[in-house]
This record gives C-alpha cells, sequence and structure tokens, in this order.
C-alpha cells in the first residue's frame, strides 16, 4: 500500500510538471481561473479566425489585438488573494 | 438530419505567408495559408504581372506556422508547417505531372489542438536550414536537428527540450551566426512570482527577457546562452543578418536580433552594447492637450538581403512601412537608422521577391501586390539613427517622439490585387435579379475600417467586354479565319445570316469585304482555313474550296438535297445531308478535296455532327459524332480501314441539338493526355458530356448538367491558350481547364446566340460572339473565380444589414471602434480651434481606404447608417450617428401605428466598452421609410440602460435584446413603449429570429431559447424550450418552424430541433399558463432542444441561409465565415446517397490526405463530436488520389471509379456550384 501511494505521488508530481495547469485538490478558485484564462487566451491567438474576429469587434488589427492577449496572461485574473491561515 | 457540407468559395484570409524558391524552377513562389487551414502556392507570372495560383489544398487543421528552410546542397525549398495535429510535418511542392503538395515527414511531439503548453505557435529555423525549434506559448520549447537519411530524405532528429516551467513566450526567431551552432532568440516573461504575491508588487515588475537558446551540433545538446531583460512591452524579434562570407571573410551581418517594442526597436546581441530608435509616428491632429495617446508597435516585417546589404521593411499598426537599416563594421554596429517608406494595409506577413515585389498579405480584404521603384534612397524624408540620441538611444525612458507625414506611394506601385472576402461580417442570398437570374446572388458586407466594402457575388466567371457594334440584321452564326496554316492572327470574321453571308477583314478596323471567293447570296454552315493555304465554305448547296490564285473547286449536293449540317478540321469534312446520308471528305496530298466515295446512310435525320481537332503529328482526328432526330447519338470512325463504321452508339432523352467533340485535360479521367469528351446539348437544354474512349471510341462516363430554357448550341473555342468548349443557352458556359481540372461555369454577360474564339493584334486572346443583332467582342480575364465580384465602397466596418420589403434596397449600419466619427472630428477641431490651437486638417483628407482612420481610445466610435442599391452597387445615402454612438443592430418593423408600414429600427449605443461589455446609455432609433425606400426619416429614439445587442419586429410589436432581458415594444408618438420583458437569459440576448408566433432568442453563451408571446391574460414572453448544451452564438436561421441552425465562435456550425408535440402542444395553449407551470429541467426549461447535426467548419460561421442554389434545385443552407468563406450545407435526397457518400468519407479519412496529419474526424469534431454531416470538401479529394487507391476504394462500393467521380459531382452540381 505505501509503496503504491508513494509511486502514485511521483506520478502526479510528474504529471503537474509536465501538464501545465492540472488540478489538485488544493487548487484554489483563483488557480484554477488563472488558468482557464491562460487556456482561453491561448486557444484564442492559436485559432487564426477567433483572432480575427477579437480584433474585428474591437477596431484593432490582429497583431495588436493578439499582443494585448499575450500580454494579459501574465496575470489574467488581478491579483492572488492574500494567504488566509487556514 | 443527414447533410454534406460543400465550400463554394474557400476562405481567403491570410494567416501566415513565406517566400522561397519551392518548386526549384527559376523565380520564386509565395506560400499562403488562407482561413488557417488551407495551403496555397502563388507564383508571379512575369509575362502579366499578376500572381497566379499554382495550386490549393485544404490541409484540414489549424496551419499555425510556415517556414521555408534550405539544407545546405538542396536545390530547393521545402515547407516547415507546425499545426494543431500535434506534429511536426515536412512537405514538399512538386511541380510534376501536376503542382501538389507531398508530405515527406510528419513528427509527433505532443497532443492535437492549439493549446497552451503544446508546441506549434512559434517555429524558427535556422537561417542555414540545419535545425528548428518548435515553441509554445508556455513553457514548452522544441528543437529538431534537421538531417537527411542514405537516400538524401530529410528527416528530424528527435527533439531537445528547452523548457522553462512558468514562462510565457512572446516571440522566437533563429538568429543568423553563419555557420556557428544554431542559436535562437525568445521573448520571454516569467509569471512564477506574481501569482504568488497579492500586492500585487511582484506583477508590476514583471521583466520581459531576450533569452538566447544555442544548439550545440557536437554535443546534441540545447543550453540557455544568455538572457537580459528588455523592453516590458516588445512583442516582436527579427532576424539580423551575421555569420562570416566563405569566400571574403567578410561579416554578412552584424548579426543579433532587432527587439520592436512600442515605439521604440532595439538593436540587440549578446555582449554587445544596444541601439535604440523610436519608431515614427503620424501627428494626432485631433489629440487634445494632456491627452497621450497610445505607443506604436510593429505588426509585421520583412528583411531583404541584396548584393551584400540587407534592410529591413517594418509596418506599423497604422500600416506604415519603415526601412531600418544597419550600419555595420564586421559585427560591430556603428548605427541603426529608420526611415518613412510608404503606407500599405496593415498586413499578417510581408514577403520580398528577388524580382523587386513586395506582396503585402493583409490581415483584412484584398491583399497586394506592389514593385518597388526605388529603396527610398535619396529622398528627402527623414532618417532618424540611433546615434542621434546619447549612448545610442539606451538611456533610460522613452525616446523622444519621431513624427513624419504619411503621403501615398512613392517607393512602390500597385500592380496586383488578389481581392479577398475576408470577413464577411453578414451576407444575405437573395435573387434580387428577378426574372433575369435564375439563380440567387450573395449580398455580403465584408472588410474592416477604411477598406470595408459591400460585395455582390454572382455564380460565374467574369467577362471583360471590348467591342459592341451593331449589325445589318440577326446573324446566325459567327467565326473567325486564318488565311494561312501559319498565320499568326485571323483574318476574317465570317457572319452567317438566315439569307446570306457578310465577310469582315480584320485589320487596323474591320471593314466588310467582297471579293474573298465566298458565296455571300446564302448563309453559311461553316467555314474552315484548310490545308496550308486554302479556306473553306460549307453552304446548305455545296462547298466551296477556295484555294490560291483565284482556284475555286466547288462540290454541289445531289439535286434535290441540302446539306444540314456540317463539321470541319484542318484536314477533314464531314456534312450530312437532308437525306439521312453523310459524306466525307479528307484533304488529299496536292491539297484538294477528296470525297470518301461511300456515303453513309443514318437512322434518322443528322441534327448535328461534330469532328474534333487533328490531334499534333497526326493526319486525322479517329472520330465522328453524329446526332440524330432519333434521339441517339453515333460514333463512327474516320480511320482509313473501317471508314464510316459505326463504333458506338448512345440514347438519348431527348433530340440532340448540338454536338461537339473536344479534347480538354482533366487530371480525374487521364492523368497524361487530353480527354476526348463528347458534348451533346439537347433541346431541353440539357447538357451531356461524355467521354470517348481513345482505342475503340466507345461512350462512357455521362455527366449531365442543366444549361438553360433553349436548346444549347455548342461550339469548341481556345481561352489563355487551352482548349475549351462553350455552350451557349439562356445563359453562356465555359467548360476549360483550370488547375488540371475540367470546370463548367456560366459566363456573367448577356445572353449570347454564338461565339468563337478571335485572335487579333488588338485582342490577342478574345473571343467574338453575337448577341442579338450585336457583334461583341470580349475576353475572359481571369479563369478559376467562382465568384463574380461587384463591390461598393463603405468607410466603417459593416454589422448587419436588412432588406427593404419592397424594392432592392438594402440598410446597412457600420460601426467602428477606437476611432473618431465626423461629429467627433468636427467638435474637437471646433474646440482646438476656439483655443488657438492649428490643426493639421491634411491628416484628416488622408483617404481611409488606404491610411486608416485617426486612432482614439477604447470607448470612441464612428458609426452609420447607410442606404444602399446592391443591385447597381450604390450608396444612396448615409446617416451618420451621433458621438460615440455606436450601431449594433438593424431591422424592419411594422407598426401598428405606422399603418403597417415598414419601419427602420436600429439599436445604438454610446460610448460602448467591449471590456467589459459595457455602455453610457443605449438607443433605439426609429426611422420611417420614405420614397420607395430611398430615404429614411428619423422618428424618435428611445433609451435603454444596457447594449441592445439585437432588434427584430414581431407581430406589430419590436424586439429588442437588451442585456440579459428581451422586451416587447409598441410604437408610441415620441419614443417606443416598453409593453413586457423578459429577464431569464443567462449572459446577453445576441439574436432573435421571429419564425411566425415563435420567437428564437440566442443567447451569447449559452445557445437557443425557444420562446412564445402570450397576451392573455397578461403580456408575457415565455420560455418553453433550451438548450442543454452552452453555446457561444454567432448567428442563427430558422429551417422549419421547430428546428434553427446556428453558427458559433468556434467554428461550428449545428442544427437544433425541438419535439414537434412540444411544439403542438406550445401552440394549443392560448394563455402560456401551461409553459409558465411547467416543471424546469435541468435548471432550465422544461424541454430541451435536441442536436440533430454538428459540423466543424474551421472558421467562425457569421450568417446562414436557407434558399435555393440552382433552378429547380433544393434549399440548401448557405453559410459565409470571418475567413471569407462560402459554403454550403446540402440536405441528402435519399438514404443511398448518405451510405455512399459517408461510406467513401470514411475511405477517404483512411486514406489520410491532410498534409498536417491531423485525423480528419478529430478536426471536423474540434469541439464536439461532427455528427450527421458528410465532408464534401474531402470526398471531393478522391478525384487527385492514385488510380490504384480509387479503384480500391470504388470497388468497396460496389461501382467503378468513374461511376465514384459522378456522384460526387452530381452531388454538387445538383444543388451547388
Amino acid at each position: 500500500q505505501a509503496e503504491l501511494r508513494y509511486t502514485l505521488n511521483t506520478q502526479l508530481e510528474q504529471l503537474h510538471m509536465r501538464y501545465t495547469g492540472t488540478g489538485h485538490p488544493d487548487t484554489t478558485k483563483y488557480e484554477w481561473l488563472t488558468h482557464q484564462h491562460r487556456d482561453t487566451a491561448a486557444a484564442i491567438v492559436g485559432h487564426p479566425p477567433l483572432m480575427a474576429y477579437v480584433a474585428l469587434a474591437d477596431g484593432e488589427c490582429q497583431a495588436r489585438a493578439r499582443f494585448e492577449v499575450m500580454e494579459r496572461m501574465v496575470q489574467p485574473c488581478g491579483k492572488p488573494p492574500g494567504k488566509t491561515d487556514e | 438530419m443527414h447533410l454534406l457540407n460543400l465550400t463554394l468559395q474557400p476562405a481567403t484570409a491570410v494567416s501566415g505567408a513565406t517566400v522561397g524558391s519551392f518548386s526549384g524552377a527559376k523565380g520564386q513562389e509565395i506560400l499562403v495559408v488562407r482561413g488557417g487551414t488551407r495551403l496555397e502556392m502563388l507564383k508571379l507570372n512575369t509575362s502579366s504581372g499578376q500572381l497566379d495560383t499554382l495550386c490549393t489544398t485544404e490541409a484540414f487543421g489549424v496551419v499555425r506556422n510556415v517556414q521555408g528552410f534550405r539544407l545546405a546542397g538542396m536545390t530547393k525549398d521545402y515547407i516547415l508547417i507546425s499545426s494543431d495535429s500535434g506534429k511536426l510535418s515536412i512537405i514538399e511542392f512538386v511541380v510534376q505531372p501536376t503542382p501538389h503538395f507531398e508530405s515527406l515527414y510528419q513528427e509527433t511531439y505532443g497532443k492535437t489542438g492549439s493549446r497552451r503548453i503544446v508546441p506549434g505557435q512559434f517555429l524558427a529555423v535556422d537561417p542555414k536550414g540545419r535545425s528548428c525549434l518548435l515553441g509554445s506559448m508556455e513553457r514548452t520549447k522544441l528543437v529538431y536537428v534537421l538531417n537527411r537519411n542514405a537516400e538524401g530524405k530529410l528527416f528530424p532528429s528527435s527533439p531537445l527540450e528547452a523548457h522553462k516551467a512558468h514562462t510565457l513566450v512572446t516571440h522566437i526567431i533563429a538568429v543568423d551566426q553563419g555557420y556557428d551552432n544554431p542559436l535562437y532568440a525568445a521573448l520571454e516573461m516569467d509569471y512564477s512570482d506574481s501569482d504568488e504575491d497579492p500586492t500585487g508588487e511582484a506583477y508590476e515588475k514583471v521583466e520581459k527577457y531576450l533569452t538566447f537558446y544555442e544548439l550545440d551540433l557536437g554535443l546534441n545538446h540545447v543550453v540557455r546562452k544568455w538572457s537580459e531583460p528588455t523592453d516590458r512591452r516588445a512583442n516582436m524579434l527579427l532576424q539580423v543578418p551575421g555569420g562570416q562570407n566563405a569566400n571574403t571573410d567578410k561579416f554578412d551581418g552584424p548579426s543579433g536580433v532587432l527587439v520592436c517594442c512600442e515605439d521604440h526597436i532595439i538593436w540587440k546581441h549578446m555582449d554587445a552594447d544596444a541601439h535604440r530608435i523610436p519608431i515614427p509616428r503620424r501627428r494626432n491632429p485631433l489629440a487634445q492637450r494632456g491627452e497621450s495617446s497610445r505607443g506604436n508597435i510593429i505588426v509585421a516585417a520583412v528583411m531583404h538581403k541584396i548584393r551584400g546589404a540587407f534592410f529591413f521593411l517594418l509596418q506599423s499598426e497604422d500600416g506604415d512601412l519603415f526601412k531600418v537599416t544597419i550600419e555595420h563594421e564586421n559585427e560591430d554596429v556603428r548605427a541603426v537608422r529608420i526611415k518613412y517608406f510608404d503606407t500599405v494595409p496593415v498586413s499578417t506577413s510581408l514577403c520580398i521577391l528577388k524580382s523587386g515585389y513586395l506582396f503585402a498579405a493583409s490581415e483584412f480584404s484584398d491583399q497586394n501586390l506592389y514593385q518597388f521603384q526605388k529603396l527610398g534612397e535619396d529622398d528627402d524624408e527623414q532618417v532618424w539613427s540611433s546615434t542621434d540620441y546619447p549612448e545610442n538611444g539606451n538611456e533610460r525612458g522613452a525616446l523622444p517622439y519621431a513624427f513624419f507625414t504619411p503621403r501615398p506611394l512613392e517607393n512602390l506601385l500597385l500592380v496586383d490585387t488578389l481581392t479577398s472576402l475576408d470577413p464577411i461580417c453578414d451576407a444575405k442570398v437573395v435573387n434580387l435579379l428577378g426574372a433575369s437570374s435564375d439563380t440567387p446572388q450573395i449580398y455580403a458586407a465584408c472588410g474592416k475600417g477604411g477598406r470595408s466594402t459591400f460585395r455582390t457575388l454572382k455564380h460565374g466567371l467574369d467577362v471583360s467586354p471590348l467591342v459592341a457594334s451593331p449589325l445589318p440584321g440577326v446573324p446566325t452564326a459567327v467565326w473567325t479565319l486564318k488565311l494561312k496554316e501559319d498565320d499568326e492572327f485571323d483574318a476574317y470574321i465570317v457572319l452567317s445570316f438566315p439569307n446570306g453571308t457578310l465577310v469582315l477583314s480584320i485589320g487596323e478596323s474591320i471593314e466588310e469585304v467582297s471579293d474573298t471567293g465566298f458565296l455571300s447570296s446564302s448563309p453559311t454552315l461553316a467555314v474552315q482555313q484548310l490545308g496550308d493555304d486554302g479556306l473553306l465554305q460549307v453552304h446548305p448547296y455545296g462547298l466551296r474550296h477556295i484555294r490560291a490564285a483565284d482556284r475555286v473547286d466547288e462540290w454541289s449536293c445531289p439535286p434535290g438535297t441540302t446539306i444540314v449540317s456540317a463539321t470541319t478540321n484542318r484536314r477533314q469534312v464531314v456534312i450530312a445531308l437532308s437525306t439521312a446520308e453523310i459524306v466525307y471528305f479528307e484533304l488529299d496530298p496536292e491539297g484538294s478535296l477528296a470525297e470518301f466515295q461511300d456515303k453513309k446512310s443514318l437512322p434518322g435525320n443528322a441534327t448535328a455532327i461534330s469532328i474534333a481537332e487533328v490531334p499534333e503529328g497526326r493526319r486525322r482526328t479517329p472520330y465522328l459524332a453524329v446526332g440524330c432526330d432519333n434521339q441517339t447519338v453515333h460514333i463512327i470512325s474516320l480511320e482509313p480501314d473501317n471508314t464510316l463504321e459505326t463504333l458506338s452508339l448512345q440514347a438519348l432523352t431527348a433530340p440532340p441539338s448540338a454536338i461537339c467533340l473536344a479534347e480538354i485535360f482533366d487530371i480525374s479521367i487521364d492523368k497524361n493526355r487530353p480527354t476526348m469528351f463528347l458534348n451533346i446539348g439537347l433541346i431541353n437544354g440539357v447538357l451531356l458530356r461524355t467521354v470517348v474512349d481513345p482505342v475503340d471510341g466507345s461512350l462512357s462516363d455521362t455527366r449531365q448538367r442543366f444549361l438553360g430554357a433553349k436548346p444549347p448550341k455548342i461550339v469548341r473555342t481556345t481561352v489563355h491558350g487551352s482548349p475549351s468548349v462553350m455552350a451557349f443557352s439562356s445563359r453562356s458556359w465555359l467548360l476549360y481547364t483550370y488547375q488540371d481540372m475540367l470546370q463548367t461555369q456560366p459566363l456573367i454577360y448577356d445572353m449570347l446566340e454564338y461565339a468563337c474564339t478571335l485572335n487579333a493584334a488588338m485582342c490577342p486572346e478574345g473571343l467574338i460572339g453575337i448577341s442579338g443583332n450585336t457583334l461583341r467582342i470580349f475576353t475572359i480575364p481571369k479563369l478559376g473565380e467562382k465568384l463574380k465580384q461587384d463591390l461598393t465602397p463603405l468607410s466603417c466596418t459593416p454589422r448587419k444589414f436588412v432588406s427593404y420589403p419592397y424594392a432592392n434596397i438594402f440598410y446597412l449600419i457600420e460601426s467602428e471602434h477606437r476611432t473618431y466619427g465626423s461629429a467627433a472630428v468636427k467638435r474637437i477641431i471646433q474646440e482646438k480651434e476656439a483655443n488657438g490651437d492649428r490643426v493639421d486638417r491634411k491628416m484628416l483628407d488622408l483617404p481611409a481606404n488606404e491610411f486608416g482612420r485617426v486612432r482614439a481610445g477604447a470607448g470612441k466610435w464612428a458609426s452609420l447608417i447607410r442606404v444602399l442599391d446592391p443591385v447597381l452597387n450604390e450608396s444612396i445615402m448615409t446617416l451618420e450617428l451621433d458621438e460615440d454612438e455606436a450601431a449594433f443592430s438593424v431591422t424592419i418593423a411594422y407598426f401598428e401605428r405606422m399603418g403597417g408600414e415598414p419601419t427602420l429600427v436600429v439599436s445604438t449605443a454610446v460610448q460602448t466598452t467591449l471590456i467589459p461589455r459595457a455602455c453610457k446609455e443605449g438607443w433605439l432609433r426609429v426611422y420611417a421609410i420614405r420614397d420607395g425606400g430611398r430615404t429614411l426619416e428619423f422618428m424618435h429614439k428611445t433609451k435603454t440602460d444596457d447594449i441592445p445587442m439585437c432588434v427584430a419586429g414581431f407581430q406589430g410589436y419590436l424586439l429588442a435584446g437588451i442585456g440579459k432581458s428581451l422586451r416587447l415594444y409598441e410604437m408610441g408618438k415620441k419614443a417606443l413603449l416598453r409593453k413586457c420583458e423578459n429577464t431569464s437569459f443567462p449572459t446577453c440576448v445576441s439574436t432573435i429570429n421571429v419564425t411566425g408566433a415563435r420567437i428564437i432568442v440566442g443567447d451569447m453563451q449559452e445557445s437557443t431559447f425557444y420562446c412564445v408571446y402570450r397576451s392573455i391574460p397578461s403580456r408575457q414572453l415565455l420560455i418553453f424550450a433550451d438548450d442543454s448544451q452552452p453555446r457561444w452564438l454567432t448567428c442563427v436561421t430558422d429551417v422549419d418552424y421547430e428546428t434553427v441552425a446556428c453558427g458559433d465562435k468556434f467554428g461550428n456550425i449545428f442544427i437544433n430541433r425541438i419535439n414537434s408535440h412540444v411544439s403542438e402542444k406550445v401552440d394549443d395553449d392560448p394563455t402560456g399558463a401551461g409553459i409558465l407551470h411547467e416543471r424546469g429541467f435541468l435548471m432550465g426549461a422544461a424541454h430541451k432542444s435536441d442536436l440533430i447535426a454538428h459540423y466543424n467548419v474551421g472558421s467562425i460561421v457569421t450568417s446562414i441561409t436557407k434558399i435555393a442554389l440552382v433552378a429547380g434545385g433544393k434549399d440548401v443552407l448557405v453559410y459565409t465565415t470571418i475567413s471569407g468563406a462560402v459554403g454550403a450545407l446540402v440536405p441528402f435526397a435519399s438514404m443511398d446517397d448518405v451510405e455512399v457518400m459517408t461510406t467513401l468519407e470514411m475511405h477517404m479519412r483512411a486514406a489520410n490526405v491532410s498534409l498536417v496529419g491531423r485525423d480528419h474526424l478529430a478536426y471536423r469534431g474540434y469541439y464536439a463530436p461532427v455528427m450527421g454531416v458528410v465532408d464534401g470538401d474531402l470526398c471531393e479529394g478522391f478525384s487527385s488520389l492514385p488510380y490504384s487507391q480509387q479503384q480500391s476504394i470504388a470497388g468497396d462500393l460496389e461501382r467503378n471509379v468513374g461511376e465514384v467521380l459522378k456522384k460526387l459531382e452530381q452531388m454538387r452540381t445538383s444543388s451547388a456550384f
């Protein structure tokens, strides 16, 4: 049993290392949301029609719209909440 | 429901382009990615100065990046593609036998899809072609070494990782170091600190790093070699030439990179002092005091090496091109300079051809090709140099602004334009031409900003008319003639009238001549230049062979008979007599016509006969085709050993009116030689096209097509130098070879009775035809274009349009964000002048279609309502809206107060911002329509508290979707009066469709809601059914009373239907009490709509229309996309067809035709599994498979290859084009 738990853990760690954004029991709402937003931003940039749609609606050129979406990935959901003592 | 998806017009938007010598031949080609999924190879045709499409292929996957590369010692460039297939594809462009792309290698590296940590967003190739780097937006970077194996085949090594976690990447390029180890540069941002810091301080301090990764070829290892912070707002990197020239030991350049940032460009390299220059900007004539405008970024760039030197062209987001040069001494940079070059539309990609052309792949609308007139070297444009600033511009803080004045093109000359529909913002498919057209046209509002256009698309080839001159009577036929076989140009035009023949000579002018030897007193059946220098006229009573030196050989019909039909080529003449006999003549060695001793009798009178041209290097064409009035067609041999023997026979459904044998190339039938096609026009207007077997003359593979209401005439012609066939019915049709496939397309021109090729000095590749009593000379400028476009320029981004029900008038709304409307411009100028400030009016007068408009911040809008005549392509009237007021939706409503007359309602919002979606106030503007639809008269406007995204007329009322609520308004005297509302929509009401008493409301994120309106006991809008899936809707169309077809933001198109008994129950409930008190299901309405079809189109669908596209065809769903594509979903007529096409699709999927290696089923089911839709584009790929593969697939379908191809063609032509 103990051995299994040990291997399971390392596998999980490896998974988290490999797949950014994979959740775990302690994922906070903020972390989850941030990952969601970053994934969305990456999907917008990665699909040319979606990028064109965003640019068209906003009256920007595509390169500018792409740049702003990419920049927003650094902190898409504002400041992280402070650590609580719980 | 089973549907077939057909692309009518492929996407035109360019998402990437690269230039290279992909064919290995002289000259360069441009590879463009259209609509993110389609690869197209363009080549400059040096004789015409136009860009020709060599080949185009659907990749069935999202192509994210393309790069050309060449390993040392190779003679041509290969193509590297990163796509959403999670594979790195190496593709070769092969010219022989027909241009096509060939997938050489597909290396899997990750998951499918365009995801955050799956590489593919960036693709950088070492300039020497030794390795490439694939990067994702976050963390992952993979470096491949490109090798050749023993057979010389390319293959990538296993990847080397250069990952860095918690790092966002803005751009990656390869650094040119010559033959030193490959080096890559990346712009990176680490977010790990800012994710942990609740104070936000770390976020403020996040820096962007310029990081160099070196691939050590010796150790086969990637190291992070150097990393240094750079400007936080850097968005792009550019390769600077470097490395030593092997012959001269001179350095090609200083190496390093140009870092493009907001307002600045920095040259940087490891361990070297940077140089920084400003990006010059336009003066904003409307800038008010204290207003700071946003910086300018570089959106596209290209580096070009020319005779040992190099320069860059950089394009800013206004479209201005800047030339950047670097002065260097070996590896040391002395100065970086920048100057204004020219202004071209904002591009996604710039390509310079070595022959001195610039291809600017505009991000929206038409793409342009420019020729360099000069390189901006000796003009008086201001130059900004890094040496002008302290520390080469590297001091802290921003550099002072550098201003320039944009001007019309000076260094570039526009030489060609590739028309492009993207983005189609809204479209309607309707026949506005009434009786003069039997098919509907597509009306599309396209483009963005100042380059917006309203386009009318008609199916057919564009014709450019040259001459239209009246004739003394109504001729029945026209021919052109050369005098001698080796003449370059035609000398005579022969016109046959019912009672005579007219000969015109072509010289400086076209004049009648009488001394030609032709019989002018009787009509003519055929004329021909015969042998070396003979001329032949066939008239109803005989043949006249006019030979040189006034010698005329005559052959007369046996007494009592006449010639009813004749056909000729250079060496053979065949005539059909009224006694149902055929007489055959052939040119003998002396050059006179020799009659074959026997006559051939036919089972019925011949209505039409035809022989093909003499094939090159042969003495005669082997077959004669005869159509008889007993509804048969005979193929008769003309070979010496079995002359006039019937070889094969085909029964027809109606008597033939015309026949034409022609040899045309079609790769799907014969890959090496032209195929002999027998074209038969039936008196009921149907064209049959049959393949004649070259060996035994048997007929096979008959295709049929309805041409028009008149019995067609068919002639052989030459178009763009290759043989083609024209058919004349109530429309004129052209059958020709384009990209090695036979195409059948109507001409968009007046009805023609007859036409033939005209080869004259004034018009080398023209056609001459007759229409009524006029002679027409015309050309067909561009083959291969399925849809002819007529356009009307617009001033802002079009949003939506509606048609006036009683006349050909459209009301179009245009609104553009981040710019000033004319009201705002006027106000600001007034204010500035009142303050005594100078206003640079020259900047404001620059045409917006070339230079764009003056930029403004978020919340500033320019918007107008336009009254447009789509048939005449003119705009009748425009109505500007108030300052910062933007129109979002438009509809026609029929109010009781207006006497049931159509009234225009436009919903607008003031100072709208998109993030967050908000506005200061919304308005519903009501306009009375006067003057037969041509004038709009403002009546009143009603304030709303949120953005009214959509409006629709409903039973004498107006429905408006305002934020989360759906409201019903009645027309009042001074405003609209709110009668009731339903506020239970989850996100934002974005579409409203009314079908009878039913209202279908589309929510921005939560799919459709079926609603009804009940006025007893009180007014209510009740939702009775909704969808169980979230859908981010873009457009909704009702297919029938229970069914809707919708498009969403991710490129899906799907069809939802509610149960018919739910539908009946709701209609039978007059008070709505039943609906109101029904128990909700799954936290929503009591009933759910069922998904019955789903398909990923690959681009965002912006409009869907249900209409029949061909005369007498069934209704199809025509959709348009933001990438400029037009497609159709065609319902299947029978389950047999469904079975055949589904099986064929399955086999085609197995054949794996995707160039990028994307699994087709996964691609079409990108977000939800594909359901009930067969991909016709994939199935049509069957025609380009190798024959053996075709045979095995056809075998599984229990058909032969020809039958499968016929089925495919029939599926398309029976309901679309």
